[in-house]
């Protein structure tokens, strides 16, 4: 109140109107999502919920469970990886077909790709629209159907969905790398795929490796959701506990969850300080 | 002829016309310069002879051959042939300085060749020899991001001389040099030129650089071929009405200045 004739910040009106506009968004969202924090305070609920919780302490840690947790642990890990490396197999080919950024038209038309050419890359995009828009979840209960309950369900499960959103995401990163070492390669008479390697892999190596590890510690999580309905790995061994109502196995899991999501992290970091 | 043009035209895609009605003649060793005020369409001109631009209209023949009516693969084959040198060299910040200019050769080279001097260096003696000539040997193990725009004007030329070309074309390649190295460049430039005996085409704003390394100077303006004479043949009037501009005060009567022209490059 010292300096009365402090001028208006002009972008406070338009500021307040897009709070009130958003509030105007969530809230239809909220009632048909049917919310409703009350039920969480009702005698009844919070009493079950009171139960489970305290049985997590103290966490489950006798020899047998933990050599059986171990196992489980190492086989989340290897359904998120080899459904990793089974979704980078297609991931990379798609997402080279799919980028403009290796566009031989491009060269001489200013950046802008031939129209035959840009016809050509929307099969690619479409696959991987198909791959990722089916949830990872739904692909896993049928592979269950089709090779049977354990892991390889969730592998096949995990590399479909996951090639999809990495072929998007790498075409993407291609894409918005600068163009012009790779231009200048192609303009010069160079194959393009060592136009890439050259000439765009050096610039987007970085975010194409930290997407990479960010979706490996995704998979990780998915392959527990999966493990649910019996896609094999930590995800069975939670089921288990919790139809049995053992929160001191439930708690260690979910401790091991942490671990692995603090390793993944750790992990993105080095190889972030090591490569750029 | 390296290069025969004839009535060539070339408009941007915006519709912008960039050079009309261009008659040229180049034989093998011959050593041209292009002079001219910024934005009379000195680099259309060289990326059209890279084939990196395809013009509007009229004949355009690159090695003794149409490169637009080639098929895309003859294309390139075509521009492994052709060398151009940016004015500010497009490398990669976190590429080593020997993978860039060993690159120049990835279109004479298979690409499982390319692929493996990406694991190791196939050839960074030939690297070397390379940027010895340019005097930046011993930033070969180097990345590009920790040059200079000097510098790295001259990783692209190395690249270029490393990829051994019929055809030598250099927009602006001394840009971001001082006067001293600029002259040095030029000279290696041209004695590449001279002991191959391909041609060389360089456009330049510094005049008085022109004159004393080229015999034969083009003048162009505002898209088209004012003048093309053998340096010595050349007026001072002649370049007064290249220069000339009705904006801006009179030039004064000598040459443009030949302060060392400070340009910004960004770090590749």
């Amino acid at each position: 109140m010292l300096n009365r004739a402090a001028p208006r910040d002009p972008a406070a009106l338009p500021r307040l109107a897009l709070s009130l506009l958003a509030v105007a968004l969530l809230w239809p969202g909220l009632s048909l999502s049917e919310l409703d924090l009350g039920v969480l305070l009702h005698g009844d609920s919070a009493a079950t919920m009171g139960h489970f919780v305290a049985a997590f302490w103290p966490p489950e840690h006798g020899r047998e469970f933990l050599e059986l947790l171990g196992r489980a642990t190492l086989e989340t890990l290897a359904i998120a990886t080899a459904g990793m490396s089974l979704a980078l197999l297609v991931a990379l080919p798609a997402a080279l077909l799919a980028s403009r950024a290796l566009s031989l038209s491009a060269v001489h038309r200013g950046g802008r790709p031939a129209w035959w050419g840009a016809l050509l890359r929307w099969p690619v995009r479409g696959l991987l629209i198909v791959l990722r828009s089916v949830p990872e979840i739904v692909w896993a209960l049928l592979f269950v159907r089709a090779v049977g309950l354990g892991p390889s369900a969730g592998v096949l499960a995990i590399a479909i969905t996951y090639a999809g959103m990495l072929g998007k995401v790498y075409a993407e990163i291609f894409e918005s790398v600068d163009p012009r070492p790779a231009r200048a390669l192609l303009g010069s008479g160079s194959p393009r795929l060592a136009a890439f390697l050259y000439g765009i892999l050096p610039n987007a190596a970085a975010e194409m490796l930290s997407y990479t590890v960010y979706r490996w510690e995704c998979a990780i999580r998915a392959s527990v959701v999966m493990g649910f309905v019996g896609a094999g790995g930590l995800g069975q061994q939670i089921d288990l506990s919790m139809r049995m109502f053992a929160g001191g196995e439930v708690a260690s899991m979910l401790l091991t969850f942490l671990l692995l999501v603090l390793l993944a992290d750790q992990l993105s970091r080095l190889l972030r300080e090591r490569w750029t | 002829m390296t290069l025969d043009l004839s009535g060539v035209g070339l408009t941007h895609a915006n519709g912008q016309v960039a050079l009309r009605d261009i008659d040229l003649k180049i034989a093998p060793g011959e050593r041209v310069a292009i002079i001219g005020p910024s934005g009379a369409g000195k680099t259309s001109l060289l990326r059209l002879l890279a084939t990196a631009l395809q013009p509007a209209g009229g004949r355009l023949e690159v090695l003794g051959a149409d490169p637009w009516r080639l098929s895309a693969a003859a294309r390139q084959k075509l521009r492994a042939r052709i060398g151009l040198i940016h004015q500010t060299p497009p490398l990669p910040p976190r590429q080593r300085v020997v993978t860039t200019v060993l690159a120049g050769r990835l279109g004479q080279w298979s690409l499982g060749k390319g692929l493996l001097n990406l694991l190791h260096p196939l050839d960074s003696a030939g690297a070397a020899a390379a940027l010895a000539r340019l005097d930046l040997t011993e930033k070969l193990f180097e990345h590009c991001d920790q040059l200079s725009g000097g510098q790295l004007q001259r990783v692209g030329i190395a690249r270029v001389l490393y990829q051994a070309p019929e055809l030598i074309l250099a927009d602006e390649p001394v840009s971001a040099m001082d006067p001293v190295l600029a002259g040095h460049t030029l000279g290696v430039l041209n004695e590449e030129a001279a002991r191959r005996g391909i041609a060389l085409l360089a456009s330049l704003h510094a005049v008085d650089l022109a004159l004393a390394h080229f015999p034969r100077i083009l003048g162009v303006r505002e898209g088209r071929l004012v003048f093309d004479r053998p340096a010595q043949a050349l007026t001072q009037a002649e370049l007064d009405a290249l220069y000339a501009n009705e904006q801006l005060q009179s030039r004064p009567a000598s040459p443009p200045a030949t302060t060392p022209h400070v340009l910004h490059i960004p770090r590749c």
